[in-house]
Formats: C-alpha cells, sequence, structure tokens
C-alpha cells in the first residue's frame, strides 16, 4: 500500500503566537509538527505494518518546515517531500492543495491521509480541495478506519453520531485527534531519519508558475474584538454553590 | 446585481438544518437576489421553509444520490449549477458535509473559499475572528463565486415570509463521483433539549477527573430543567463522553442564556464555540484559569465539592 500523510509545520501553538504585518509570522519562530498530523502520521504507520506498503511524507512550507517532516521519518515513515518556494509565503488552502496535488500525483498512490484541520489555519477544506485536484473520492472525519476490499471502511464523525463510509483506493481521508495514540520517536527512529531519503523541490519543479499561486483573498483589517469583561472571581470558603444558584435565579433561568 | 445562493442542506422529512435561515436571512441583507440550492431526500419538500427565510428560487432535487455518497456529487452539481447560472457569492453553513462540499467546488470554480466567517460585511468582504475571537480579521475576495463557509449561530434567522420557486435541475452526476458511499448510520439519540437551542449549558472538563463524574453535570442540568450538557474536546477525546457534546472550534458553537465551564481552563479553541453565550459562570480550582477572564461569575473551588452543592441548593429553592 502506497500510503502518503500530509504533514504542515506550524508555529509552536504553546507560545504566543507573532504576527508579520496581517500575516501569522512562520519564519523566524519556534516550529514544530502540526500535533493534528500526528494522528495522520500513527494512522499511516499502522496500515503499513498490517498491510505493508511505504509511507512518505509530504509538506508544503518555509525551508525550516524539514523540521516537520524530520518529526514523522523519525516516528517511523520511510521517506519525506518537501516543497518549499518564496512565492507560496501567502499560499491560501487553495493553493495548498494544488501544490500538495502536484507534488503528489508523481507516483501512484492508494491512501492520503491529512489532519481534519490545522491548529494554526484551521480552515479545514485543504484536504477535499486537495481530493478534488487528485480526482479521488475523500472521506473525511475519520474516528475510525480499518482496510476494505481493494480501498478503506471509515467510521466519519457527524454532528450527532457516525456513519460508516466505505471507498475504494486511491482516496483522501482526514482524520480527527483521537483516532489512535500517536507513538513517539525513539532514539533509533531519530537517528534513522538522518537517513532516509527526503526530497526538497521548488514550484519550478512541479512545473506549477506564479501565477497559479496568487491568493485571491487580502486581508485588509485586522482589530482587536470586543472583549468580554472578566467579572467577580471569588475563592469558595462554602458559599460558592449559593452564589451560583443565586446568579441563576438573577438569570431568570431558575 | 449581487446573487447570492445558499447551499441549504435537509433531512428527509424536509427539514432545513439551522445554519441555512441564518444564511438567507444575511444574504436578504446584501441585497440582490437571494436563492437556495437544497440537494437530496426532503429537498422539494424543504423549498417552503427555505421561501419563507427569503430564498425566492430553489434550485432542487431529491435524488438520493447527494446523500448516499460523500461530498462529490453535491461539489459536481453546484459546479455545473453555477456555470449555468452564475452566483456571485455561494454561502455554506460550516458543518461536516458542507465543508467537503465547499472544499472540492473551490478546487473545480478555482475560485476563493474562505473557512469560518463570522460575518459578511458586504458582497466581496468578510469577518472571521482568530486568537480565540481575540482579533477580528476583514478579508477582500477576488473572482467568481465567491465561496464563504460560515460559522453556525453567526447570524440570528428571522422570517421574511417570501415564497420560493422550485427549480428543476439539470446536471448529470458521473460515475465518478459514486465512490464514497455511506453503508450504515449511527446517529445518537439525545434526550432533553439540544446544545444548540438548551438556554443553559453546563460544560465539562478535564477538571472532572474521570468519564463516572459527568454525572453530576446531568444531575444539576436536570435540576435547572431545560438544560444541556456540554464538554471540552480534552474529554471527548479521553473517550468519557461522545463527540456530539463537544464545543468549540472543532464542535459545537453555543449561545445560551447561561454557560457553566467546570473544570475547563478556557482554552481559544473552545472559548471560540461559547463566548456568544450571554452569561458565564466558571468552576475552576486554579484562580489563573484564562476562563476566568470572561466568567461574569467565577469560582475558585474543586467543582466536584461545589457541583452536587449547587443542585442540591435549586432542588431546595424550587421546593
Ligand atoms: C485544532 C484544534 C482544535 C481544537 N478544538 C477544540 C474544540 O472544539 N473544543 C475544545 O474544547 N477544545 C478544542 N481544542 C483543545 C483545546 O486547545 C484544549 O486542549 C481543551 O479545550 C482543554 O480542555 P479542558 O479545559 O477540559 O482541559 P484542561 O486544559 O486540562 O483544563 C482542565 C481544567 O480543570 C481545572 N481543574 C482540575 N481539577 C479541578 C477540580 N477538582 N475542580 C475544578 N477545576 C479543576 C484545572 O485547573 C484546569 O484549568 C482544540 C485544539 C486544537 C489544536
Ligand atoms: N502546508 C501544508 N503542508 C502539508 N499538509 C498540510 C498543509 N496545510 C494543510 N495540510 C494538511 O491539511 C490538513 C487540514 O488543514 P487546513 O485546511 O489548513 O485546516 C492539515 O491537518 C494537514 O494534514
Amino acid at each position: 500500500m502506497n500510503i502518503v500523510v500530509c504533514v504542515k509545520h506550524i508555529p509552536d501553538p504553546n507560545l504566543p503566537p507573532q504576527m508579520d504585518g496581517h500575516r501569522l509570522k512562520r519564519e523566524g519562530v519556534q516550529g514544530v509538527l502540526d500535533p493534528g498530523d500526528e494522528f495522520g502520521v500513527e494512522a499511516g504507520l499502522q496500515l503499513k505494518e498490517t498491510h505493508g506498503g511505504e509511507v512518505t511524507l509530504v509538506s508544503m512550507g518555509p525551508a525550516a518546515a524539514i523540521e516537520a517532516v524530520r518529526k514523522g521519518l523519525s516516528m517511523g515513515a520511510d521517506k519525506g517531500v518537501l516543497v518549499s518556494d518564496e512565492a507560496l509565503q501567502e499560499a491560501d488552502a487553495l493553493v495548498t492543495a494544488r501544490v500538495l496535488a502536484a507534488a503528489i500525483a508523481r507516483h501512484p498512490f492508494d491512501l492520503v491521509i491529512a489532519g481534519v484541520e490545522s491548529t494554526d489555519g484551521y480552515t479545514g477544506t485543504m484536504p477535499s480541495t486537495l481530493a478534488e485536484f487528485l480526482g479521488v473520492p475523500q472521506v473525511t472525519f475519520a474516528k475510525h478506519l480499518e482496510p476494505a476490499a481493494d480501498g478503506i471502511r471509515v467510521q466519519r464523525q457527524t454532528a450527532e453520531g457516525y456513519h460508516v463510509v466505505e471507498c475504494p483506493f486511491p482516496a483522501v481521508i482526514t482524520v480527527t485527534a483521537g483516532v489512535n495514540e500517536p507513538r513517539y520517536a525513539s532514539f533509533k527512529g531519530i537517528m534513522s531519519a538522518k537517513k532516509k531519503p527526503l526530497e526538497q523541490l521548488s514550484l519550478a519543479d512541479l512545473g506549477i508558475g506564479s501565477d497559479d499561486v496568487a491568493r485571491k483573498q487580502q486581508v485588509i483589517e485586522l482589530a482587536p474584538a470586543d472583549q468580554r469583561k472578566a467579572g467577580e472571581v471569588i475563592q469558595d470558603d462554602g458559599s460558592g454553590a449559593q452564589r451560583i444558584s443565586e446568579f441563576l435565579v438573577d438569570a431568570k433561568v431558575i | 446585481m449581487t446573487k447570492t445562493w445558499v447551499f441549504a442542506e435537509v433531512s428527509p422529512d424536509g427539514k432545513v438544518e439551522a445554519g441555512a435561515l441564518e444564511l438567507l436571512t444575511k444574504a436578504r441583507s446584501l441585497g440582490g437576489e437571494v436563492e437556495a440550492v437544497a440537494l437530496g431526500p426532503g429537498a422539494t419538500e424543504a423549498a417552503a421553509q427555505l421561501g419563507e427565510y427569503g430564498a425566492s428560487a430553489v434550485h432542487a432535487s431529491d435524488d438520493s444520490v447527494y446523500t448516499d455518497y460523500v461530498a462529490q456529487p453535491a461539489a459536481e452539481a453546484l459546479h455545473q449549477l453555477s456555470r449555468q447560472r452564475s452566483p456571485d457569492l455561494i454561502l455554506f453553513s460550516m458543518t461536516y458535509d458542507s465543508r467537503d462540499i465547499a472544499g472540492r467546488l473551490s478546487a473545480k470554480t478555482g475560485s476563493t473559499l474562505m473557512s469560518n466567517v463570522t460575518d459578511i460585511l458586504s458582497p466581496d468582504r468578510a469577518r472571521t475572528a482568530v486568537f480565540g475571537g481575540a482579533t477580528l480579521v476583514d478579508v477582500e475576495l477576488e473572482g467568481s463565486p465567491k465561496l464563504l463557509l460560515v460559522r453556525p449561530k453567526s447570524f440570528v434567522p428571522e422570517p421574511s415570509g417570501g415564497q420560493a420557486q422550485i427549480v428543476p435541475m439539470d446536471v448529470q452526476i458521473s460515475d465518478d463521483a459514486k465512490k464514497a458511499k455511506r453503508v450504515e448510520r449511527h446517529e445518537e439519540e439525545a434526550s432533553g433539549p439540544k446544545l444548540e437551542d438548551a438556554p443553559v449549558i453546563i460544560a465539562g472538563g478535564r477538571g472532572l477527573q474521570d468519564a463516572e463524574n459527568f454525572k453530576l453535570l446531568d444531575e444539576l442540568a436536570s435540576a435547572i430543567g431545560n438544560a444541556a450538557v456540554g464538554a471540552t474536546r480534552a474529554v471527548v477525546d479521553a473517550g468519557w463522553v461522545p463527540y456530539s457534546m463537544q464545543i468549540g472550534q472543532t464542535g459545537k458553537t453555543v449561545k445560551p442564556g447561561v454557560y457553566i465551564a467546570v473544570g475547563i481552563s478556557g482554552a481559544t479553541q473552545h472559548i471560540v464555540g461559547m463566548k456568544g453565550a450571554k452569561r458565564i459562570v466558571a468552576i475552576n480550582k486554579d484562580e489563573d484559569a484564562p476562563i476566568f477572564q470572561i466568567a461574569d461569575l467565577g469560582i475558585v473551588g474543586d467543582a466536584l465539592k461545589i457541583l452536587p452543592q449547587v443542585t442540591e441548593e435549586i432542588k431546595a429553592r424550587k421546593g
């Protein structure tokens, strides 16, 4: 089984976000592999372990994104591809999908795995746009997956439960946090990751022109939102419960 | 004149998903023509309600291909329809299915797609909020049709008392679109009010220590009456409660009269889903928990101790 996993390099979500004009600053800040994508890497590795094949990581991002790919390699993926280009600095979900599709389509694949949404951008649409560019079906929000005849059987989260969706290969799926328990990279994994193939591509390598990556959304203004004000904060000295019930009476809900 | 379409998800009994009614209400205020697209069993029946909220026409098909297969048939239909009729703007409520449909459509039309929209300022300008709603971002959109995925509860639905004309569709769905097939449906029967509609929500987080303690929330909810129980992603991921209870960025957006956050730290991804509550109460043992920065009443203390006391207090009051 040829498995491709999308991995995104994002500014460390545990640090306060820094802005670069109207954009989130991505270069020169501490970055990590998007924690949401660790579930994708784990899902890919588990499928490989049970059904054989190869796990290839693909990422689009600044040069530093190579760290995110290395992290996935040290978890156990076989090889990595990073598309990096000055012209991609302002890429939106549509552009990202076009670029990743071009990188993925160079080789035959059975399954592409991505996260449901990225931690920093959370548009949640890149994977289905990618599926359309690749001309394959997509099953998003997988909370459980298992191989089926020539394809995959997925429990897809819905608002009030889940649907079981069956889909032939090749396909794109997205996995939710909680679909599995991502493994830690072992010391051996980290050492061997350094020797795994890691390809770096530019837009020209993919035959994509700069017109194809022009973004069609411009941020024109950033403004602070009206903030809720903190109200009264009291230590519970035994009267906390009474204060809450008085509050509820006041709000006319009891 | 701007032509705005609202993509409306419908249930087989002809009910329209609430977000579509919110979008129709907003679409009316943008001026120009407002139409809806409804696909799948129940679509033609839903036209009456769509008309009542402002659609002058509904492009409808009751074909079950749209619900049997995930996203692809609907994306194909919308693509063909929009080539025939050139809408300027297509609005989607940010649901599971609509995200996928809009994502695919964006690749087909090559036009821009903006997610997490919280307001539409004009036909080519929309707003989103980042950093847990602390910063508003206004975005200008080019090309057409512009595709917007709008967060539920961004607008208050108001009927206009109109009537929609049903327009049958002339589209062809390819076999390639019939791949990802729904073979089973498991929906949890919710008891009590739905999270989206409940006037009071009691939400629990990791501070409840374990799954068992969620029953303390249920007990308080039934003492209050007409209250629903929600949760953070941390406890959903831990498997304590089903995903349908998750509130926040990847879960539901709620706007109750009162929101009681119990053992919840107040991460930005949680706050975006509940900060529209009229009043917020928080119980947390850490006085520095961010949730206190947005709570009208904050109690610093042990939730496991306080919850049963509140339930008793309320029962006593109600007599
Ligand atoms: C892409 C992405 C999407 C996300 N989407 C969502 C989402 O939709 N919804 C969501 O909720 N989260 C979401 N998250 C996760 C979010 O970042 C937080 O991790 C999560 O909300 C934390 O849940 P929590 O408050 O239950 O747990 P914690 O942050 O662990 O907080 C537990 C709190 O309980 C308090 N506590 C402990 N014991 C007690 C006690 N005995 N009594 C009282 N208080 C106590 C602690 O002081 C602490 O403040 C998302 C994250 C990402 C990256
Ligand atoms: N630049 C990128 N490189 C690799 N994968 C990406 C990139 N952007 C998004 N993805 C994948 O698409 C998923 C959804 O992203 P988004 O649409 O940004 O919310 C992420 O969880 C990733 O798996």
